[in-house]
C-alpha cells in the first residue's frame, strides 16, 4: 500500500488547526501527513485540494509551527490497527494507547502503540491448509479477557486465497506470521494478527444485514419496557444538560447484554471518563461474573483535547466495533457526544470557509450523520455466523431545542428517540425519558413483536400498549385538573391521574444508584408492569379527591420498597403483601 | 527570559483593523507574541509570509509604520512560591507595586492531563451554606459556575465559598471586573486574614476587554504550579466568564468568521472547555477546582454561553431571591452537583442522597400548590402542609446565610418531615425512616 517515493510539501499557511501545504506531487483526499516542527511530529488530515495547496487539518495545537516547514505525506488514510488486545485499553481519538504515554500531561506529537507486541497469545487454527478464504474469514482464535477473538483475513484483501500455510496451536506475539495465502495468480501473502483499516470506510465483509429483531436488554425499565432497542439497533438520547444523559449512558454500558462495549467520550469531560476508568475495574458484570473493564474499550477524546481527533474519535470507536462484530460478537457502541463531533466538523468547516448550513454547521451535516448510523446492525457473516453493533448517541441540543440541526439530521438516522425532559429532570423523576414523546420504531417490526411475544410473554406487546395509554391519559386528566381544579373534575379523573404517577413511579423511575433498582432483568420488568397494570385494571371506591392522592402515595410507597428490594426475596414479598393489603382495603 | 541578541524589527503594516494587524514577515511561528509600538499582540493567521497579529490593547493610534517585533514565544508567566498575595494584570505583570516574580518562566495554555494520569475527585469541599453542601456538594477538582443573573450576590457568595473552602491556594481570575468588585474582593481577602493564601489577575472594566483572553491562562497556569509541583488544593474563581467569551465573540468577528448561535464563534464550546477542564485532581494530592460566574442576559439559559457552559462544567448552582423569606436562597429545582454522587452518603451520612431527594420532591410539591393558590384554586390539608414546609426549609435550609455542617442540615431536615408529613409521604427507605425520623 505505501508509496515509493512519498509525496512532500511545506507549510505556506497557519490559521489555528488548519494548515496549508504547498506540495510537490500526488496526494489524496483524507491522506495522512506529518508535518515536522523541531524534534516533533504532528500528525494531519488532507481535507480539501487547490491546485498546489493542500488544505490539512492538524491533530494537534500548531503552536510555534512556522511557514516552511516541512511535511510528509503516508500514502493512506487515518487507519486504526486491529488485533488481540485492544478490549479494557484505553485510547485516544486517534487510537494512541493512554496508558502507555508518559507524563501527566499530553505530549505534542506523541503517537503510541495501540497494541501489545511483546505478549504472547494461544493461538488455535480454525482454518487448514487447502481452504479456500476471503476477507474477512476466521483463520484461528485467541483467548482474549475470555472473549473468543478471531484472527481474520485481513479486510482489505480482495479476491478468494487458497490457505497455503497454517501456524500450529501455540502461542505467538501478535506479529507472528500465522498463515500464508495464495491467491489465484499463485502470489502468497503473509499473514499475522495484525491488519490495518481506513476509519472513515466501513468494513464490509458480510453476507447480509437484515432488519433487527432481537431485544437487546439494557435492565433500563423505561426503555426495556416502553420503548426497546434491539440487537444492532440505532438509537438517540438528546436532551439539555443536568437531564441526566451521561448517567443513563453509563448505566446502560454497565448493563446491557453485550460481549464488548465501546465508549467513545467524544468531547465530554474528563471526569466522566474517569469514573469508568475508576469504577469499571471495579464493577462485576452480572452475567460472566467479570470485571466490566475486560468487556470495555475507551476511546477518550475530551473536550479539552484537540477537536480534529474528535471527530476521528467516532470512526476510530465504529471501526473497532465493526472488527469484533465480524468476528460474531455482540457490539454495544456509545457515544457521548454526537453534538461535538458535529461541532468539530462546524469549526473545520468555518476554518476553510465554506458556505455555512443553517446554525453555520456544514451542508452535509445531515449526509455525514445518516452514513454514519447506518454503519451500525445486525449481520449475518459469510460463515452463517451473527454479529451485532447497537449504537447509542446522545446529542446535546443547543439551548435544549430539539430542533436544532444535530437533533433533527440524528431524528432521521436513529430508529429510537429517548428524549431527555427538562421537566422530569427538574422534578427529579430519572431517568428523564419522556415517555410520551419517546419512540421505538422497532416496536413496530412484526419481526420483534413476534420476538417480544416468545421471549417476553404472549400479551407483553398488548401491556406495553396499555401502559403508554394510560401515561396518556394521566396527562391528559391532570391538564384537566390544571384548568378546572381538584374539585371542579370528577373523582375518577383523580383516579386516572394517579394510575398514571403509579405507572411513572413505579415502572419510569428508577435509581441508577441503588444497587438493587439500578439493574431490572426482563423477568423482573415483566412481573412488575403486570403488578402495576393489575392495579390500573381495578376499580376503587374514594369518597374524596384527597383519598386518592393519599391512597395512591401509599401504593407507589410499597412498590417502590418493592422495587429497591431483592427480586423475590421475603423482603420483596413482605412489601407485596403489604400492597395488597392495601389494596384489598380500598377495593371496591 | 533571555534577551535575544538580535531582533529584527519591521516597520509596515500592510492591514489594520479594530483588533488586528497585517504586516509581511518571514520566520515567525504561529500563536508567537509581539510587540507593536509596544503593544503586546499575538500571531493568530499566517498566509504566505502574511502575518496577522492580534492585538490585546486594541488598535487605537497604531500608525502603518508601527515598530513590529516578534517575541519568538506565546505568552508566558513567571511561577515561584513569590506568586501568593500578589495582583497582576492580565499579563502577568505585578499591579500592587510590589516587585517583579523571580522563578521558572512558563507557557501559559499548556497542554491537557492525559485523562488516565487524572484521579477521581473524592474530596467533598465544605460551605457551610446548605443549599450547596446538602443539595449540590462541592468536590475538589471539580468545575462550577454561579449562573446568575447580574443584580445578584454572585461574587459574595463565591468569595464566602473560597474563604470557607479551606484551599491551600485561591486564585482569583477577574475579567471585566468593576473595580468596586476587585476592591470588594481585596478586603473580603484581607479581613479573613486570607491574603497570603490569594493570588489575583485582573482585568477591569477599565482594561482593553481583548486583554480578559490571558486571564483564564494565566490563572490556571499559577494554579497547575501550585497543584502540581507543590500537591497543593488549588481553588481558581474566573468571574465573569460571559465577558470572556463576549471577547471571544469580538476577536472572532474582526477576524470575519462566520459567527454560529447568538453571534458566539462556533469554536465556542472548545474554547471554554479548554479553560474549564483545567479542574482536575491528580493522584499525588494536588487538585485544581474551579467556580466561574457565568452572568445571563435576562435568565436566559438558552443563550450559547451558558447552554455551552453548562454543557462542559460539573453542573450549575442558580441563586434565586426567595419573596416568602426575604433572602436570597440557592435554587434546589434548577441548581445541579453532578459530582456529588461521588461523596454524598460516603463522606457524609448515609442518608443524605435519599433526604435529599425528598425534600426536594416535596419542595416542588409545594410549588405546585403555590400555582394552584394563585390560580385561585381551593389547597388541600397536604398543599397547606408542603406550603408550610417549603417556607421552613427555604428559611433553615436554602438561604445563603446558612451555615452548619452536613449531619446538622440532615437533622434539620428530618424535623421538617416530621413536623409536617406522614412517613409514607416522604417516602424514603423504610430502614432510614427508622433510624432518623423523629417522633
Amino acid at each position: 500500500m505505501e508509496k515509493e517515493n512519498k509525496t512532500t510539501g511545506k507549510v505556506v499557511g497557519i490559521v489555528s488547526n488548519l494548515v496549508m501545504v504547498e506540495v510537490n506531487g500526488p496526494i489524496a483526499q483524507n491522506e495522512i501527513c506529518y508535518i515536522s516542527l523541531e524534534k516533533e511530529r504532528l500528525m494531519a488530515e488532507v481535507i480539501k485540494v487547490v491546485g498546489k495547496h493542500a488544505y490539512v487539518q492538524v491533530f494537534e495545537s500548531t503552536r510555534g509551527l512556522k511557514p516552511g516547514s516541512v511535511a510528509e505525506f503516508q500514502g493512506h488514510l487515518l487507519e486504526v490497527t486491529l488485533g488481540p488486545g485492544i478490549l479494557s485499553r484505553n485510547y485516544d481519538g486517534l487510537q494512541n494507547d493512554l496508558d502507555k504515554m508518559e507524563g501527566i500531561f499530553l505530549k505534542r506529537g506523541e503517537y503510541t502503540d495501540p497494541l501489545n507486541r511483546e505478549k504472547k497469545w494461544e493461538f488455535k487454527p480454525i482454518v487448514k491448509v487447502g481452504d479456500e478464504v476471503q476477507a474477512g474469514a476466521w483463520l484461528g482464535e485467541v483467548n482474549e479477557n475470555d472473549q473468543p477473538h478471531k484472527v481474520m483475513v485481513p479486510f482489505k484483501m480482495k479476491g478468494t486465497f487458497k490457505i497455503k500455510e497454517i501456524v500450529s496451536e501455540g502461542e505467538y506475539t501478535v506479529d507472528h506470521k500465522i498463515a500464508v495465502v495464495t491467491d489465484d495468480d499463485g502470489n502468497d501473502t503473509d499473514l499475522t494478527m495484525v491488519q490495518k483499516w481506513p476509519v472513515k470506510v466501513a468494513i464490509g465483509s458480510y453476507k447480509e444485514k437484515p432488519r433487527p429483531f432481537k431485544l437487546l436488554e439494557t435492565g433500563v425499565r423505561c426503555m426495556d419496557t416502553l420503548n426497546p432497542i434491539t440487537e444492532g439497533g440505532t438509537g438517540f438520547i438528546p436532551g439539555p444538560f443536568g437531564t441526566g444523559k451521561t448517567v443513563l449512558q453509563h448505566a446502560i454500558s454497565k448493563q446491557a447484554e453485550a460481549d464488548i462495549v465501546i465508549i467513545a467520550a467524544c468531547g465530554e469531560r474528563a471526569n466522566e471518563v474517569v469514573e469508568i476508568f475508576t469504577e469499571f475495574p471495579e464493577l462485576e458484570d452480572p452475567r460472566t461474573g467479570k470485571k466490566l473493564i475486560e468487556r470495555t474499550i475507551i476511546i477518550a477524546n475530551t473536550s479539552n483535547m484537540p477537536v480534529a481527533a474528535r471527530e476521528a474519535s467516532v470512526y476510530t470507536a465504529m471501526t473497532i466495533g465493526e472488527y469484533y462484530r465480524a468476528m460474531g460478537l455482540k457490539v454495544l457502541l456509545m457515544a457521548d457526544s454526537t453534538s461535538r463531533w458535529a461541532q468539530a466538523l462546524r469549526e473545520m468547516s468555518n476554518r476553510l470557509e465554506e458556505l455555512p448550513g443553517p446554525d453555520a454547521f456544514p451542508m452535509d451535516l445531515s449526509a455525514v450523520i445518516s452514513n454514519f448510523y447506518s454503519r451500525a446492525g445486525f449481520v449475518y457473516l459469510n460463515n452463517g455466523k451473527t454479529g451485532s453493533i447497537t449504537f447509542i448517541g446522545t446529542v446535546s441540543p443547543a439551548g435544549g431545542n430539539l430542533k436544532e440541526p444535530v437533533t433533527e439530521s440524528t431524528r432521521k438516522a436513529a430508529r429510537c428517540f429517548y428524549g431527555l425532559s427538562q421537566a422530569r429532570a427538574d422534578s427529579k423523576r430519572y431517568p428523564a425519558i419522556d415517555p410520551i414523546d419517546s419512540y421505538s420504531k422497532y416496536l413496530e417490526y412484526p419481526e420483534v413483536q413476534e420476538n417480544l411475544e416468545t421471549n417476553v410473554g404472549d400479551s407483553w406487546l398488548k401491556e406495553v400498549t396499555k401502559a403508554k395509554d394510560v401515561l396518556l391519559r394521566g396527562k391528559e386528566a391532570m391538564e384537566q385538573i390544571n384548568i378546572l381544579g381538584d374539585d371542579g373534575v370528577p373523582i375518577s379523573f383523580h383516579e386516572t391521574f394517579w394510575k398514571s404517577e403509579l405507572i411513572d413511579f413505579v415502572i419510569l423511575q428508577q435509581d441508577a444508584f441503588d444497587k438493587i433498582d439500578a439493574s431490572t432483568p426482563m423477568k423482573r420488568q415483566q412481573y412488575m408492569l403486570s403488578k402495576v397494570l393489575d392495579v390500573v385494571d381495578s376499580s376503587f371506591v374514594f369518597s374524596h379527591f384527597e383519598d386518592v392522592s393519599s391512597f395512591f402515595k401509599e401504593v407507589i410507597n410499597e412498590f417502590k420498597q418493592m422495587n429497591y428490594s431483592e427480586f423475590e426475596s421475603d423482603k420483596f414479598k413482605q412489601h407485596e403483601g403489604a400492597l395488597n393489603e392495601l389494596l384489598k382495603k380500598q377495593a371496591n | 527570559m533571555e534577551s535575544q541578541a538580535f531582533q529584527k524589527v519591521y516597520t509596515k503594516l500592510t492591514n489594520i483593523t479594530k483588533a488586528t494587524v497585517t504586516l509581511k514577515a518571514d520566520g515567525v511561528g504561529y500563536d508567537e507574541i509581539a510587540s507593536v509600538n509596544g503593544k503586546l499582540a499575538q500571531v493568530v493567521k499566517i498566509t504566505g509570509d502574511d502575518i496577522t497579529l492580534q492585538i490585546f490593547e486594541g488598535t487605537e493610534g497604531i500608525p502603518t509604520n508601527a515598530e513590529v517585533s516578534f517575541l519568538g514565544k506565546p505568552p508566558q508567566l513567571t511561577v515561584s512560591d513569590e506568586l501568593a498575595g500578589r495582583f497582576f494584570n492580565a499579563y502577568g505583570a505585578p499591579i500592587d507595586g510590589g516587585p517583579e516574580i523571580q522563578g521558572e518562566v512558563r507557557d501559559i495554555g499548556s497542554p491537557s492531563v492525559n485523562p488516565v494520569r487524572r484521579k477521581q475527585p473524592s474530596n467533598l469541599i465544605a460551605t457551610g451554606i446548605a443549599g450547596i453542601d446538602l443539595n449540590n456538594t462541592l468536590v475538589s477538582g471539580q468545575k462550577i459556575p454561579f449562573f446568575a443573573d447580574p443584580d445578584q450576590p454572585y461574587n459574595q457568595v463565591m468569595a464566602m465559598v473560597a474563604l470557607r473552602a479551606k484551599a491551600d491556594k485561591i486564585i482569583l481570575g477577574g475579567m471585566g471586573l468593576t473595580n468596586d468588585d476587585y476592591l470588594y474582593f481585596k478586603n473580603v481577602f484581607d479581613n479573613a486574614g486570607a491574603l497570603d493564601r490569594i493570588i489575583s489577575f485582573v482585568n477591569t472594566t477599565e482594561n482593553p476587554p481583548v486583554e480578559r483572553l490571558l486571564v483564564p491562562d494565566m490563572a490556571l497556569t499559577a494554579a497547575e504550579y501550585f497543584a502540581v509541583d507543590k500537591n497543593e488544593s488549588v481553588l481558581v474563581l474566573l468571574t465573569d466568564m460571559t465577558l470572556y467569551a463576549d471577547a471571544l465573540s469580538i476577536v472572532s468577528n474582526r477576524m470575519d468568521q462566520i459567527p454560529s448561535k447568538d453571534s458566539m464563534p462556533g469554536s465556542l464550546y472548545s474554547d471554554l472547555a479548554k479553560i474549564y477542564e483545567k479542574a482536575v485532581q491528580f493522584p499525588s494530592g494536588g487538585s485544581i477546582t474551579i467556580i466561574a460566574v457565568t452572568t445571563l442576559s435576562g435568565g436566559d439559559i438558552t443563550h450559547a454561553i451558558p447552554d455551552n457552559t453548562g454543557y462542559i462544567t460539573e453542573g450549575q448552582l442558580f441563586l434565586r431571591r426567595d419573596s416568602d423569606i426575604g433572602k436570597v436562597i440557592v435554587d434546589p429545582f434548577r441548581s445541579l452537583s453532578r459530582l456529588k454522587q461521588l461523596v454524598i452518603g460516603k463522606q457524609t451520612r448515609e442518608d443524605h442522597p435519599q433526604v435529599m431527594n425528598s425534600a426536594i420532591r416535596l419542595y416542588a410539591d409545594a410549588a405546585n400548590a403555590r400555582t394552584k393558590l394563585e390560580n385561585g384554586f381551593d389547597l388541600t390539608d397536604y398543599d397547606e402542609r408542603t406550603l408550610k414546609f417549603a417556607r421552613e426549609y427555604s428559611d433553615s435550609i436554602l438561604a445563603i446565610d446558612v451555615n452548619v455542617g452536613t449531619d446538622t442540615m440532615l437533622d434539620i431536615t428530618w424535623d421538617l418531615f416530621s413536623k409536617h408529613f406522614k412517613k409514607a409521604e416522604v417516602a424514603i427507605r423504610e430502614s432510614l425512616v427508622e433510624k432518623y425520623w423523629k417522633s
